[in-house]
């Protein structure tokens, strides 16, 4: 099931489908936040805002409102 | 042969990065500024074997050369500039063992620049722990590198890696991607018009705005013909060219690096779950905030005072040993209480680079920055405002550099404009005096009033910081993307040697900078009270002995009216007078006036204006306070640092712009005066206003 990122809860799992490049800084795709790759909800702050990931092995924290420009198929049962 | 090789150190910032600096270079290295810009130089020399040495240049730390920030701008200029000094022999590429993957993305991009690569693979005592094995030689033979397994901690590595650097000349410079699989028609367009020229190299200079020298600029002067694509197509390219990079690491990676999860300890999620957690989180970094204060105020006490006594002691020794005269007064008189002004700085600036280090090292401070980032944005700031907010406390200078890796315009400009309303360390010394004459010393609670006068100064500080934060949010109209990203490094036992080699440099730096500001405005102030116009300086010993002739007064007596009575008719005493005026309904006097009209160059300038100030004719072997204790109000009589005088300078001192060194930072990283100058406006009005409400409300 497809969804965006900013709807992912705390430690669950998904594969980036899609960034939409015009929102998403390069510098983030650098980091690693590229389609394929594994991502996992690490933490969030008070209001799920910002979101502490861990994309492709790299630990970041992004904003929500980015998050939601990235599109994501959740990982169920491994 | 005595050739020195440049070597450039380069990598992503949380790499260690400076520790393999500091490994190499011990304390041999010296701090400077780019020329032009306020980005830190770091350069040092290392001694490799066979009598060669290396002149390493410490890069600026950045994910990628697609520079986004003024520091990350430098590196790219430096490895796209041949002409430059400073042009690299070899690049070393700095990476973390755990972050391999991501780190290897710039590795890739300096390769592709054809200049000798050199991996150093960071951190290797953690490879154990967290279950990782490398296949060094596969990953140099599929690299086209040499590596260098390095840990700084344990020591490991660094005579291989100078090794590897002394042998330079072997390293291949076979790049890793081919650009033409990017897009073949428009990458072969570009190597026909410039057949000699790097394909990626013209890609960068494509994509970025970089200042180039002039003459690499009119080397890709028809470049300009290139931006023939849309920056949405150019970014879909750079989207692209990023994917290819990390297939091709990916490729790399799989065989030659594995990891055994079942025998990775992982402490980075136990102590997230606590120090991010919401509600422990933000107790723990209130606990920790509350132990900087603690440390500025207490443990500093004794080494202040310490130093305070001893710069009266030496002023008198000097006094009494050299014959008297011009020289002696100005060294007595001036120079001394100017540079123990500057000294006494020392231990509260020392601990807090120490705790900013710590902090820094350890990794915590992003975990800060996340925490706050929701809260900050509330008030238009971005979490990352926290650092220079708090490093605000040291000095409103590196504190207004540090905004440079905000994203947003809109949030940087009002961190920019809001950081000098955190208390600096330049305000501790005006505020520990004068709450040491004008607080009592009970306590409450067994918290002393004064350590808790001084905790409700940073909580004023900080909070108009926030206050006019929102305010500039909701006054301020600049659209921009609002974009956030912070890396989560692993957390790290801070190393010794990296936490002391800053505290070291930035103390200095910080003594130093000001310390010149300090020492000029002190003689020059000491000049001004020393001599006086006319009749009233010149005579002033007949006009007291004829003034005083009937009273009968013992000589030390006369001595000391004759010296007041000189102060009040030299230059300083004539510009005293001259601003008191405005002054008085502050309920400070002509010679705190001198001291407010002295330190709008810097504040520390205060206590050593005033100490300059009360020197000048006193006799006696003094503390500054006591001198200041004496005072007597010239109007109403009684003690001039009455409760009320004491609240309505501090609350001056508390919002007043006084720093030119600021207002000189602010206009070259928001490139306009305006912004510096409506900061010196609004915060001396609104300053002057608080403190005159202080002073009528309390007196």
């Amino acid at each position: 099931m497809q969804d965006i990122l900013s709807h992912l809860k705390r430690g669950e799992r998904a594969i980036i489908i899609d960034v939409s490049s015009i929102h998403i800084p390069l510098k983030l795709l650098e980091m690693g936040c590229l389609p394929g790759n594994a991502v996992e909800l690490v933490q969030v702050a008070p209001f799920q805002d910002p979101m502490y990931l861990n994309i492709n092995g790299s630990h970041l924290a992004i904003r929500k409102e980015t998050a939601s420009h990235i599109l994501i198929e959740k990982v169920t049962h491994e | 042969m005595s050739k020195q090789i440049n070597v450039a150190l380069i990598g992503n910032p949380n790499t260690g990065k400076t520790s393999v600096f500091n490994a190499l270079t011990g304390l041999n290295q010296k701090v400077g500024n780019y020329p032009g810009i306020t980005v830190e130089k770091k350069q040092g020399i290392c001694k490799l074997p066979r009598g060669v040495k290396a002149h390493i240049i410490d890069l600026p730390g950045t994910y990628s050369l697609n520079a986004s920030s003024l520091d990350e701008n430098v590196v790219i200029e430096l490895l796209l500039n041949k002409n430059d000094k400073d042009f690299p022999d070899i690049a070393v590429v700095v990476t973390d063992v755990e972050n391999l993957k991501r780190n290897l993305l710039l590795f890739t991009q300096i390769k592709d620049l054809q200049i000798p690569t050199l991996l150093v693979i960071n951190m290797a005592d953690r490879m154990k722990r967290k279950g990782i094995s490398l296949d060094i030689d596969y990953l140099e033979s599929k690299l086209n590198t040499k590596i260098a397994l390095v840990s700084t901690r344990k020591n490991i590595g660094i005579d291989t890696l100078k090794q590897l650097i002394s042998n330079y000349k072997e390293i291949s410079v076979k790049p890793c991607l081919d650009m033409s699989v990017i897009d073949p028609a428009y990458f072969d367009d570009l190597k026909k018009t410039f057949p000699n020229q790097l394909i990626y190299k013209l890609w960068l200079v494509i994509t970025q705005d970089v200042n180039f020298g002039t003459i690499t600029r009119k080397e890709f002067k028809t470049v300009e013909d290139f931006k023939t694509k849309q920056k949405g197509d150019l970014k879909r390219l750079q989207q692209k060219e990023t994917i290819k990079r990390y297939q091709f690491i990916n490729e790399i990676l799989k065989k030659g690096k594995t990891v055994d999860l079942s025998q990775a300890k992982d402490l980075r999620s136990k102590l997230d779950r606590v120090l991010t957690h919401k509600v422990w989180g933000y107790v723990i970094f209130g606990a920790i905030l509350l132990l900087i204060f603690q440390a500025i105020y207490d443990w500093s006490g004794i080494p202040m005072d310490f130093i305070d006594e001893s710069f009266s002691s030496l002023s008198e020794w000097v006094k009494n040993q050299l014959p008297e005269g011009a020289f002696t007064s100005l060294l007595a008189e001036g120079i001394i209480p100017g540079l123990g002004g500057i000294v006494i700085f020392i231990p509260q600036i020392a601990f807090l680079f120490l705790f900013m280090a710590i902090l820094e090292e350890t990794g915590y401070m992003s975990r800060v920055v996340f925490l706050m980032d929701r809260i900050m944005r509330r008030f238009g700031l971005s979490g990352k405002s926290v650092v220079p907010l708090i490093s605000g406390t040291a000095c409103a200078i590196p504190a207004i550099m540090a905004t440079r890796n905000i994203e947003n315009w809109k949030e940087r400009l009002i961190t920019i404009l809001v950081t000098p309303f955190t208390t600096c360390a330049a305000r501790l010394p005006v505020y520990l005096i004068i709450i040491a004459l004008v607080i009592p010393e009970g306590r409450i609670l067994g918290l002393s009033y004064q350590a808790l006068t001084l905790m409700l100064l940073y909580l004023i500080g900080f909070g108009t910081a926030i206050t006019s934060a929102y305010i500039l949010n909701k006054v301020l109209k600049i659209k921009g993307k609002t974009f956030f990203v912070i890396e989560m490094p692993n957390y790290k036992l801070p190393l010794f040697k990296n936490v002391a080699i800053t505290v070291i440099e930035k103390t200095k730096a910080f003594i130093f900078g000001a310390g010149k500001i300090i020492l000029a405005i002190s003689i020059v102030l000491w000049f001004l009270a020393s001599y006086g116009p006319g009749e009233q300086f010149n005579n002033a010993e007949e006009i007291i002995n004829t003034k005083f002739a009937s009273e009968n007064l013992s000589p030390e007596e006369i001595q000391h009216k004759v010296a007041s009575h000189k102060l009040e008719h030299s230059f300083i005493g004539i510009a005293g007078h001259a601003i008191e005026p405005a002054i008085r309904p502050l309920g400070y006097d002509w010679k705190i006036g001198i001291a407010l009209i002295s330190s709008f160059a810097a504040r520390e300038v205060f206590v050593g204006t005033l100490a300059t100030i009360y020197s000048v004719g006193s006799d006696e072997e003094e503390t500054i306070k006591n001198r200041m204790a004496g005072e007597v109000n010239p109007i109403l009589g009684g003690p001039l640092f009455t409760l009320a005088s004491g609240i309505s300078l501090l609350l001056f001192y508390a919002f007043a712009m006084q720093c030119m060194s600021t207002l000189a930072i602010v206009k070259r990283e928001t490139n306009s005066w305006k912004w510096p100058i409506l900061q010196l406006v609004i915060m001396t009005a609104f300053a002057y206003i608080v403190a005159l409400i202080a002073f009528q409300f309390l007196k």
